[in-house]
Parts: structure tokens; C-alpha cells; sequence
């Protein structure tokens, strides 16, 4: 029986059902722990001039209250730009900045305190710049504009037969992890500390909290066992509060917790950024794209953050599927007064993508084509010159024709266009729209070193197996397919492998769990630390077995060879008699990388995993309401380590993406800045009446050509991609409500307002 | 704080059953939440927190109490409760219903249908599952995927889509039957039920160690008393506001009468209209599960309403009463109150008087409450058959989501068509929910046609100059309310009207 392409239940699937799962917060809190909560600042854009500590050391419970002053080392949370303060120390970027702690004797005390910023704070206003496209006319960036072009785009432009010009926009997204950003310091000996934090990103805290201590990254130990979902959320911006409770807990001398309140979630950390798009299309009467120059503007908010990377990646995922021979993207990080924009599930890739969506519709509409036929006319084809990407990677394993293919016979495409015509032709007030997208997104981080992760693989002598690794457990299922792996390897029952916390005094110098690589890099090096301990153990049980070692083998449990068995516990018995080493640390680099950063060239990804939606919407013409009624899913996971897990993602994934694009909507108040959407009961994420009741799922059962674990493919991310299909036929019905040929307009989140408003377009 | 007779009933603890046993508390200030009381002092972890504004349903909890000395669950969120309001009651969370060790049968259908992923909801889905499971097993029947969504409306997950979520509803009714033991839950509350009334009292340490008291009278005429004796005091309902107030905007709650206790104010009795017609009585504390479904009863149309009201949890801890005294102009009980020609009747010592209920609201949350005067019911008249009556609600998302506007359309049509009156009342449209009435006016004694409607959707901009938030912006709001005008038209006509399918998109659902 094999361990890897099994449905198995999520490793801490009974202690979810229980309640016994812990969470950081859920830990028994040490004697004498302090409570944390922050002070935010009250404008989008000025200068910090005072804050009244006096007003705030009196408040009842409180028993510090820190400044940007108070942090030993460099005041800067900021993964990769040093522009990220963690309390804001003259300059005010945005309303909801953190500008002092207080830590008190209890969690309320703690925010009852730090609610009386506005009191505290006194500052200076300037005004703020609140849209990127504001920035953007401003000049005014993150980092410097990014350009990735192939061709001559104006020469092609100049002499297509068709012209498109055009304007978008697509709003951000908030993560809303239902666990909300949370870390709890624990002064240690000799000047260190122990941190519990909710991140993906366990070695970048331990350096940035060794940085803001003025420490070695030795001095600081973070652990995670399990997050309430990450999405991104928690790569770069766990950073804040772990550094914030590090340093009270290192001054105090005491155990402190930083839980944040939901409302100050929102208006702190960073999300999904939103995209303004100005693109122009040349291309011929039968949709065929001949030159593609775009513009893509993200707005960053007040810090970089990770917005060059995530640009990096919308600028390499504008192609989708296509084929683009002449093309010139244009990126600018734009620089606002809000939240730092950050990783969010696809990071990038779904707003590149997004726009080459929505401007291959439009060229259908115009020329009164299917879109799905003009994408499929589009394709990357498997012949020199139409399977290289702007960047230049070439396509490989193309499965787009085959996958599309099979996801129209199955979802009965053709037969349901010409039933929603008919219905359309007959409702008076009810329109239906139908669309099927197509997704290609590339593994691997775009950064070629952090393609690298290591496993260390304890097995006791009584046969039982303990597993780490560098990536962190946010409800993927990561530490469930680690654990199968290992079994695989070792030929054991998933009961005799347990996977223990993510933990920086095990494994050191871990990539983020990020860009959906986590079972790719961590179940190579998980499978790497097994087989060495295989390789250890298999003189030893040929010996026993009185065979050679090529005809041991490791099933069931029991170490065999012919007719001959014993078990896995009388060999590692054995052989740690004979003091063979039975751990071992494992590694793994992603090969044949490479990547141009300045000229945004290479071959970032390893490979591409492909899928493709079906969704069919109804609306509402008199007011814009619209829901889904009906989404069949195709996706291609590679040869799955584990399809109820790899299901979970798509299906997970697909339906945040399609909230995104609907009822997902973020609000900033256009004088102050406030985003006024700040909490659940104004950002509306899914429940279980937005999921089409009729809704199909497969995966596309196809090995990885590349050699990844077990030829799986990694599946966190590209799903996300498939929501599109929801947006596009909001559009599609729309635009059932126009003339023949009619483009509407129809900006995303496509809210019942913003449908409406489309509707009065056509 | 005062010296009135009715506090001079002498402070008591707090007594709950929980755990499996009757806990007593008495050191916690009255505005600790059930939530933080699990989390921070019974160290009950399993109920997590995720929003603290009853949205999420991460900390989902089941209450008990004896209704008729029948042991009645209902799933509420842990975050908007305070403490005392448990007084009398049992407090069942996840680590009541089994172990990871011995699974019952709603987390071993969880388990086997893959439904957590990251696992944070998971308890909160798994509670509000179990009061489902309760509820179908006590009556011999089985959930539509459908009504399993409609349970689930106040707990999001954000990992799984759901799908397999909804697949757990229907397999745990598969297993073999595992309901939770209700007998030394239901012993225990008779033993509570001996205590008397609860007057609780405790220092408050985010206001200098202030002794806060919380006063819980069990009859009309205690709380009448108490009332009038602390016209300062703040009445608490069913706290999913005022718990915000506390959570979120740190506001001074002071002093507390809760309405809770007082069995005579949940009722909900036919009781006839002063013509003689048919009317309805809901008592000011009637939960709004209760209040609405005895509404859907006497109008359907409000169905949808009914179910897009919040969320169950909150349903059944909120109360019509509650909502109706809050009066936020973005309330969805008063639209459909008013159009139905409701007063509300007002309670100060053992005076009543009545109002009709669009009277009763001043302006942006003030409203004609006398100091010393509470709520003490809704009485409407029931509608009456075969005349047009249609609820539409507009927000963003289906379930469990603020009113863009909320409009509740009533019509009396002679036998000739004509329109001899009309209630067209909006939410969201302005400072206070309120009748259109120049719409009004341009029906009233018109033959109702799709001129009629017109003249009535123009009016509209005279009647209303709504706000631009978060929700919406003034221009869709107040292009749905005359779009709204039109469909009313469209699904009332009396030549060929549209039925709910042809007109309504949530209509599509049941047939999933």
C-alpha cells in the first residue's frame, strides 16, 4: 500500500473537529504574561509631532507604553526594503499606522488604552495621496517602473487591422485569515527569546526581531505550529507584531502577547493589490492578438513590501495562455497613504492575467466571436515561435488544448451556450452569461535562491518517525504530504510519521511557505533526509536479511527481501545497536533556474500548472444582484500526492477568487483615508450560499513532466485563477442585455452596483 | 448606585452549567464576554475568536435552557454575549460535544469529508452543524443541502469553499445516532431555575475598579419597576449591538437591565387588530428567529427577508424588540413592520401606549422613548390576502450583509385596481427608516399600471436624497428604489405578473 497519491485526512484534521488544535493564542500562557495592543495613527498622510505618554501610562492595567525610540536596533520591519518602520517615528503614511504599544495587564486593558491614540497623537496633517492612479500621475513609487517587452509593440500596433484601447480596474483583496495576526515572546536565558507567531515566514521574523533587538538571528528562536490561514497575509507582515512583542517582552522582562483585534487587522496590515490597467491591442478579424502594450499599476500603499516581486509576477503572467508576439508591459508601483500592499494567493499573477482576460473578451465582443474561441486561437502552440513566453521561457508540457478541450466536452459548453441564448431571449428581467477560462501559472518563486528548503527526519528506535521541515502549516495540508512522502520513503503507515512545529532552531534559513511551492521544495527535502536514513539502514537489513541491498524493500511497515521479512522497528532496533546514524537532515534546490531581475528574463519557473473554469452567473437587471449558478473546474495537480487535499485547494481557491472579483470590495473614505471597510461586517467573503450549488470538480490527471515529488504539481496558488470564469460571465450577461457587438464596461469587484452601472452602459 | 427597591435584591453570582458542572462567577465585570470568559478564564480554547462582531461564527457556542422543561439549543456567537446573560442557562461548546480521541458523529463527518483545512472556523462550523443535527434528529427529518447553507450563513471559511462543509451536513446524518445527553444539562437547570432573579455586581477594572451592576427581573412587572426606579439604565436585549459597543468602540455600558429573563416579553400571540382583523403580538423579547418566523407565517413574501436577516446565530440571540428600539436607519425589521401597518407598544410602569411605528422614529437613532418607558411588543394587523406585498433586500452579498436600501412595498387595491393605499417603505435611503410619501401620493387613488409605478419610481427622488458609503453610492440607491417601483409592477400586475423565478435571482436556490 502506498502512502503518496491517497486521499488522507489533513494530519490535524481530528484535533480541528475537536477544538484541540492549538493556535498561538490557544497556548497556556506563561505566569506573569502582559498583553499588547497598538496605537494607530489617526491621519493618512503628516507628521508625527508628540504623543501624550503620560495621558497613556495612567490608564488603568497599563505597564508600558513604547515608542519607535524605545526599539534597541533598526526601527524597520520592511522584508526587503528598509522603508517599512515597525512604530511610525516622524512621518505618518496612513491612517492605521502603528505609532506606539501598549502593554497592559490584560488584552482590554491593553486596547481600551491604545483606543485613545486619537487623543495621544499629536501630528500634523498633510494631504494624502489615496489612489494609485493619483501616484501614478504624481510619479510618485514604491520602487523604480518595470518594463518586460518582446518585439515592437508600436510598429505591430501601427499596423494591425484591429485596434483596442482600453482601461481597467480590478480592487484589491483582503486575506481574512479567520485567525488574525498574533505573537506571544517569551523572554529565554542569556538575552534571547522564544516567539509563538502566526507567520509563513518563520526565518525572516527571526531576523527582522534580531534586527530590531540589535541581535544575532541565534538569540532568537520562532516557532509555528499551525496558522487560521495565511493566504500571503502572514509572509511579510507577521513581522510588525512579532517585532513589537519581542521588544516589550525583551524590556519587560516578561512574557508578552500581541493578539490583534480584527478591525485593527484590517486597518494595519497590507492585502491583494489593486490594479489600474491602460492597455492598447492590435490584432486581425479572427481575434488573433498581433501586439499587446499595457500598462499595469498597482497601488503599493505607504512601503514596498513585496510589491516588486508581486509585480514581477503580474508582468509575467500578462500572457496567460497566449501567445503575444509583439508586446510592452509597463509596471508601476505606485505610492499611496494606505495599507501596505502585500502577498496575497497568487501574488500578482491573478492581476496580470486578469487583464489579458478581459482584453481577449473584448476582442470577441467586437468581432462577435466566442471568446473561448479567440482564447483558443490564442494558445501557446507546441511549434518553435509560439511557445515562448516575453520572458523567454519556453512552454513546456503545454497542456492548454487538451485541458480546454476536455473541460468543454465535460461541462456540455457548446449545448449550454445556445440554452442560455435561448433563456436570454425569453427573460424579460433575468439574464444568464456564461464563460470558460483558461490558467497557466508558473512554479517557483521569481527569485531564483529562494528555491531551496530543507527537512530534518528523526526516527527513534521504536520505529517512530518525527519530520520537520522549513514550511509552515496554514490548513494546505503541507505537513500531511511531507508525512506521506516520508511514509512513502520508509515504507510506513502514516500513524508512525508525525510532523512537529516549523521551527527555527530546527531547520535555519527557510524560504517563506509562499508561492505555492511548499510541498515541491519541502517534500524533496523531507524525501531526501528519508532516503539518506534508507541508505543508512539498508547494509543492515541486507545483513539481517542475509541478501543484498538491492533487494531490500521498504513496504508496509516490514523491511523484506523474498519470502523474508522483519519489521521496521526490529531494523532501526538493529541498527541503532550498530550506532548507524537514524536522523538526518535533508535538502533540496529547485534546478535549472535562472533569472534576469533587471531584464526580467530567464526561466524563473519550473514548470507551469494549467486548469481551466466553466462558470454560468444570472443577474438581475433592475438592480445588479448576481450569483453563480454553475461552475465545472478543471485542474491540473500533476499526478496528485494526495487529490482530497489537492480538490480542497482548487475548490478553496476558486471560490476566493471568484469572491474577489463579486462581493469583495474594498472602501477608503476618499478625504481621510479610512478604509471603511474594515471588518466582516463590511467585506463580504463567501459563505456557503455563494457557491454554485451545481458545482463540478476534477482534476486533470496528468504526471508532472518535470521532476517534482512524486511528479505532483504544486496547487495552492494557480485555482485562484480559475474565479476569473465568474467575472467573465458577469460580462458575458451584460452584455446579453446590449446589441450585437456590444463591449460593456464592467470594473471588478463586480458589486451589484458596478453590474448595474454596466448594464446602463450597454 | 441606586437605592430603588428593586436593587435591594441583594447581588448573587452568576450560575451557568458548564463543563458538566454548574459553574458560579461572581468577580468578573458584567461586561466580560462569553468568549473572553471561555478563552482567558475557563481555558476552554476550542472556541476561537475571528471577528468579535458576531460575523465569522468562529466562536460559535450552543445555549441551553428549559423551554416548558424541554431542553432547547440554539447556536449564538460567544463574542456578543456577556457573561451574566448565562445565568440560568447551559453552555455547551465543541470540547462538549467529543475528543480527537472519540469523535460524535458531526466531527467524524467533518473529519471524513475533508472539511477543515486550516481548522480555525472548524469549531464554530461544527457547533452551529451540531444545533442542525439537534434540531432534525429531535424532529425525525433531514436537511436540504439548501437549508444546511441557510444554517451555516454566519460562519465563513475562507480555506474550503464549503463544498465539502455541506457535504458533513448531510453525512452526519449517516452515522449512527449520537445526540448530546441532555439529562444532567436539563437536571441542572431545574436546579438553577431555583435561584433567585439575578442581580449581579462586580468591579470593573477599565473604570478604576467601578462596581457595575447587571440586573436580570424575570417578570413585566419587576422590570416595569426597575425600569422607572434606573431611567438611566441601559436595557440590554440580545446584546449582538451593545456588545459591539463594548468590543469595538469601548463605550461605557454603566448599569444593565436585561430583558432576557422576562418570559412574558418573548411572546408571540394572535391578538386581534383594533377593526377586529387578525393581528399578530410580539413580545419586544422575542428572538428574531422566532419574531420572523411567526412574520413569514402571516406574510411569505418576507421570506427571503427572514433569511437574509443576519445570521442564524445572531438570530437567535437578537430580538425584534432590539432591533426595532435600536432604529438604525439600515435595519431590516422596521421596513417590514411599517409596511405592514405595525404599532409598537410602549410600557412605562403599568401604563401602555401605542404608536404606529413609523411615528416612533425621530431622527438619525433618536427615537420617542420616555425615559423610565421600554418596548414591550410589535402588534400589527395581518395583511390580507390576494393584495401586493413584496420585501426586497439589496446588499452585496446574500447572507448576512448590511441593506445598500431594504424596501417593503404594501398595496391596497380596490376591486377596480385602484390604489386606495400604500406603504412604501425604505431602509437605507435615509436618516431613519421611512415611508415614501410623495411616492405614496402619486398612488394613492391612481388605477395601478406601470404609469402609476413610473409616477411613484419619479416621486421617489423627492422623498429620498440618499448617502454614498461603503455600500453603495447615493446614485445606485436611489436608482434601485425606482427600479424596485418597476418590479413591483412587473411581479403584481394583474395581466401575466412575473413570478419569483422570472423575476428573482435568489429564487434559482431551493431548486439546487
Amino acid at each position: 500500500m502506498s502512502a503518496v497519491g491517497k486521499n488522507r485526512t489533513h494530519e490535524s484534521a481530528a484535533l480541528h473537529v475537536s477544538g484541540e488544535a492549538r493556535y498561538c493564542d490557544d497556548l497556556p500562557e506563561l505566569q506573569g504574561t502582559l498583553h499588547a495592543a497598538l496605537g494607530l495613527s489617526p491621519i493618512a498622510h503628516g507628521h508625527l509631532l508628540s504623543i501624550d505618554l503620560e495621558l497613556l501610562r495612567r490608564q488603568p492595567g497599563v505597564v508600558a507604553v513604547l515608542t519607535a525610540a524605545d526599539i534597541p536596533g533598526e526601527n524597520n520591519c520592511g522584508p526587503l526594503l528598509h522603508d517599512d518602520p515597525i512604530l511610525a517615528a516622524e512621518k505618518l503614511s496612513y491612517l492605521g499606522q502603528p505609532v506606539f504599544a501598549i502593554i497592559a495587564s490584560s488584552r482590554e486593558l491593553a486596547r481600551r488604552a491604545a483606543a485613545l491614540a486619537r487623543q495621544a497623537i499629536r501630528c500634523e496633517a498633510l494631504p494624502p495621496v489615496l489612489t494609485a492612479l493619483e501616484a501614478h500621475a504624481a510619479g510618485q513609487y514604491v520602487i523604480p517602473p518595470m518594463h518586460l517587452s518582446r518585439g515592437d509593440a508600436a510598429a505591430a500596433l501601427q499596423a494591425a487591422p484591429h485596434r483596442l484601447i482600453g482601461e481597467w480596474r480590478v480592487g484589491g483583496q483582503e486575506q481574512f485569515y479567520l485567525e488574525g495576526q498574533i505573537s506571544y515572546a517569551l523572554p529565554q536565558e542569556q538575552d534571547s527569546l522564544l516567539i509563538h507567531c502566526s507567520t509563513q515566514h518563520p526565518s525572516e521574523m527571526q531576523q527582522l526581531v534580531a534586527h530590531a533587538l540589535g541581535w544575532q538571528a541565534h538569540a532568537v528562536q520562532l516557532q509555528c505550529r499551525r496558522m487560521g490561514g495565511g493566504f500571503g497575509g502572514k509572509e511579510s507582515q507577521s513581522a510588525l507584531f512579532a517585532c513589537v512583542a519581542a521588544i516589550a517582552a525583551h524590556r519587560l522582562g516578561r512574557p508578552v502577547k500581541l493578539r490583534l483585534d480584527r478591525d485593527d487587522d484590517f486597518l494595519i496590515t497590507g492585502r491583494r493589490h489593486g490594479f489600474d490597467y491602460r492597455w492598447q491591442l492590435g490584432f486581425d478579424g479572427q481575434g488573433q492578438i498581433l501586439a499587446a502594450e499595457v500598462e499595469l499599476i498597482a497601488n503599493c500603499g505607504h512601503s514596498a513590501d513585496l510589491s516588486a516581486p508581486v509585480m514581477a509576477r503580474a508582468l509575467c503572467h500578462f500572457d496567460n495562455a497566449y501567445w503575444l508576439p509583439h508586446v510592452a508591459m509597463h509596471g508601476f508601483c505606485a505610492r499611496t497613504n494606505t495599507q501596505s500592499n502585500t502577498a496575497f494567493r497568487g501574488f500578482g499573477g491573478p492581476q496580470g492575467a486578469l487583464a489579458i482576460e478581459m482584453i481577449l473578451d473584448s476582442v470577441a465582443r467586437r468581432l462577435q466571436l466566442d471568446p473561448l474561441l479567440v482564447r483558443q486561437r490564442n494558445f501557446y502552440r507546441d511549434e518553435a515561435g509560439h511557445n515562448t513566453t516575453p520572458y523567454g521561457q519556453t512552454v513546456e508540457d503545454n497542456q492548454l488544448h487538451a485541458l480546454t478541450e476536455q473541460l468543454i466536452a465535460s461541462s456540455d459548453y457548446h449545448a449550454r451556450r445556445a440554452e442560455i441564448a435561448a433563456f436570454n431571449a425569453s427573460s424579460p428581467l433575468l439574464k444568464k452569461g456564461l464563460a470558460l477560462t483558461p490558467v497557466k501559472f508558473g512554479i517557483s518563486f521569481n527569485v531564483v535562491h529562494l528555491n531551496q528548503a530543507g527537512a530534518l527526519v528523526h526516527v527513534y528506535t521504536d520505529g517512530s518517525v518525527l519530520v520537520n521541515h522549513g514550511g509552515t502549516e496554514m490548513g494546505q495540508g503541507l505537513n500531511t504530504k511531507v508525512a506521506q512522502v516520508v511514509a512513502q520513503e520508509l515504507g510506513l503507515d502514516m500513524a508512525q510519521v508525525r510532523c512537529s512545529a516549523t521551527d527555527t532552531q530546527k531547520i535555519a534559513n527557510t524560504s517563506a511557505t509562499a508561492a505555492s511551492t511548499g510541498s515541491d521544495l519541502n517534500g524533496k527535502a523531507a524525501q531526501d533526509a528519508a532516503r539518506r536514513i534508507k541508505q543508512r539502514l539498508l547494509p543492515v537489513a541486507a545483513k539481517l536479511l542475509g541478501c543484498s541491498e538491492a533487494d531490500v524493500c521498504f513496504a508496509q511497515g516490514q523491511i523484506g527481501a523474498g519470502e523474508r521479512r522483519l519489521s521496521f522497528r526490529e531494523l532501526v532496533a538493529q541498527a541503532y545497536l550498530q550506532r548507524v546514524q537514524l536522523w538526518s537532515e535533508g535538502f533540496y534546490a529547485t534546478p535549472g533556474l535562472c533569472w534576469d531581475r533587471e531584464k526580467l528574463q530567464g526561466k524563473p519557473f519550473y514548470y507551469f500548472a494549467y486548469g481551466a473554469a466553466v462558470a454560468e452567473v444570472l443577474i438581475d437587471t433592475l438592480t445588479g444582484e448576481n450569483r453563480m449558478l454553475r461552475a465545472d473546474l478543471l485542474h491540473d495537480a500533476g499526478q496528485s500526492i494526495n487529490p482530497a487535499l489537492d480538490i480542497g485547494q482548487v475548490e478553496g481557491a476558486f471560490v476566493q477568487g471568484a469572491g474577489w472579483l463579486t462581493t469583495e470590495e474594498l472602501v477608503w473614505h476618499p478625504d481621510s483615508g479610512l478604509l471603511r471597510t474594515h471588518a466582516p461586517s463590511t467585506y463580504k467573503i463567501p459563505t456557503a450560499n455563494d457557491m454554485p450549488p451545481d458545482f463540478r470538480v476534477s482534476l486533470y490527471a496528468q504526471p508532472n513532466a518535470a521532476d517534482s515529488i512524486h511528479c505532483s504539481k504544486a496547487v495552492g496558488e494557480p485555482p485562484l485563477l480559475l474565479g476569473f470564469a465568474v467575472l467573465l460571465a458577469l460580462k458575458d450577461a451584460v452584455a446579453a442585455c446590449g446589441p450585437a457587438g456590444c463591449d460593456p464596461l464592467l470594473h471588478a469587484p463586480a458589486t451589484a452596483e458596478r453590474v448595474l452601472q454596466a448594464l446602463s452602459q450597454t | 448606585m441606586s437605592t430603588s427597591p428593586p436593587t435591594t435584591i441583594a447581588p448573587r453570582p452568576i450560575r451557568f452549567f458548564q463543563g458538566g458542572e454548574i459553574r458560579s462567577v461572581q468577580d468578573l465585570a458584567p461586561s466580560t464576554t462569553v468568549l473572553q470568559w471561555l478563552r482567558e478564564h475557563a481555558h476552554c480554547t476550542g472556541t476561537k475568536e475571528g471577528c468579535a462582531e458576531g460575523d465569522c461564527g468562529a466562536c460559535t457556542v450552543l445555549l441551553g435552557e428549559l423551554v416548558d422543561g424541554q431542553l432547547q439549543l440554539r447556536n449564538v456567537n460567544a463574542c456578543t454575549q456577556f457573561l451574566p446573560t448565562l445565568d440560568g442557562l447551559a453552555l455547551l461548546t465543541v470540547e462538549d460535544l467529543g475528543s480527537s480521541q472519540a469523535l460524535n458523529p458531526v466531527q467524524q463527518a467533518m473529519l471524513d469529508c475533508h472539511a477543515s483545512q486550516c481548522g480555525f472556523c472548524t469549531p464554530g462550523f461544527v457547533m452551529s452543524l451540531q444545533a442542525c443535527y439537534e434540531r432534525h434528529c429531535e424532529a425525525g427529518s433531514r436537511p436540504t443541502r439548501q437549508q444546511l447553507a441557510d444554517d451555516l450563513a454566519g460562519n465563513l471559511c475562507r480555506c474550503t469553499g464549503y463544498r465539502p462543509i455541506l457535504d458533513a451536513g448531510q453525512a452526519m446524518f449517516e452515522r449512527p445516532q449520537q445526540r448530546i445527553n441532555s439529562a444532567p444539562i436539563t437536571a441542572a437547570l431545574q436546579q438553577l431555575q431555583q435561584d433567585p432573579p439575578l442581580h449581579y455586581a462586580a468591579a470593573n477594572p477599565a473604570f478604576q475598579q467601578r462596581i457595575d451592576h447587571f440586573h436580570a427581573p424575570r417578570s413585566l412587572a419587576a422590570l416595569a419597576e426597575l425600569r422607572l426606579a434606573l431611567p438611566q439604565a441601559r436595557l440590554l436585549a440580545g446584546s449582538t449591538d451593545i456588545a459591539l459597543w463594548h468590543n469595538k468602540q469601548f463605550r461605557d455600558l454603566g448599569e444593565l437591565i436585561y430583558l432576557g429573563a422576562v418570559a412574558a416579553l418573548r411572546e408571540i400571540r394572535s391578538e386581534p387588530w383594533a377593526d377586529s382583523r387578525p393581528g399578530l403580538w410580539i413580545g419586544a423579547g422575542a428572538r428574531l428567529e422566532q419574531a420572523w418566523a411567526a412574520l413569514s407565517e402571516a406574510a411569505p413574501e418576507l421570506r427571503e427577508l427572514w433569511l437574509r436577516f443576519a445570521s442564524p446565530p445572531v438570530r437567535q440571540a437578537g430580538t425584534l424588540g432590539g432591533n426595532i428600539a435600536n432604529g438604525s436607519p439600515i435595519g431590516d425589521g422596521a421596513p417590514a413592520l411599517i409596511a405592514l401597518g405595525a404599532d409598537i407598544v410602549l410600557r412605562q410602569s403599568a401604563a401602555q401606549r401605542r404608536l404606529p411605528l413609523q411615528d416612533f422614529y425621530l431622527d438619525y437613532m433618536k427615537n420617542a422613548l420616555r425615559p423610565g418607558e421600554f418596548v414591550e411588543a410589535l402588534h400589527l394587523p395581518l395583511p390580507a390576502a390576494n393584495q401586493p406585498l413584496r420585501a426586497y433586500k439589496i446588499s452585496k452579498r446574500f447572507d448576512s450583509d448590511i441593506s445598500a436600501l431594504c424596501a417593503v412595498f404594501a398595496l391596497q387595491l380596490d376591486a377596480d385596481q385602484t390604489v386606495r393605499q400604500a406603504r412604501l417603505v425604505f431602509g437605507g435611503m435615509a436618516a431613519t427608516v421611512k415611508r415614501a410619501a410623495a411616492a405614496e401620493a402619486a398612488l394613492l387613488g391612481q388605477a395601478w399600471s406601470a404609469e402609476a409605478a413610473a409616477l411613484a419610481a419619479q416621486a421617489l427622488s423627492q422623498d429620498f436624497q440618499p448617502l454614498s458609503d461603503m455600500r453603495a453610492s447615493s446614485d445606485y440607491r436611489l436608482r434601485v428604489a425606482q427600479n424596485l417601483m418597476h418590479k413591483l409592477w412587473l411581479e403584481t400586475r394583474p395581466e401575466q405578473p412575473l413570478l419569483a423565478q422570472q423575476s428573482r435571482i435568489w429564487q434559482l436556490r431551493s431548486q439546487a
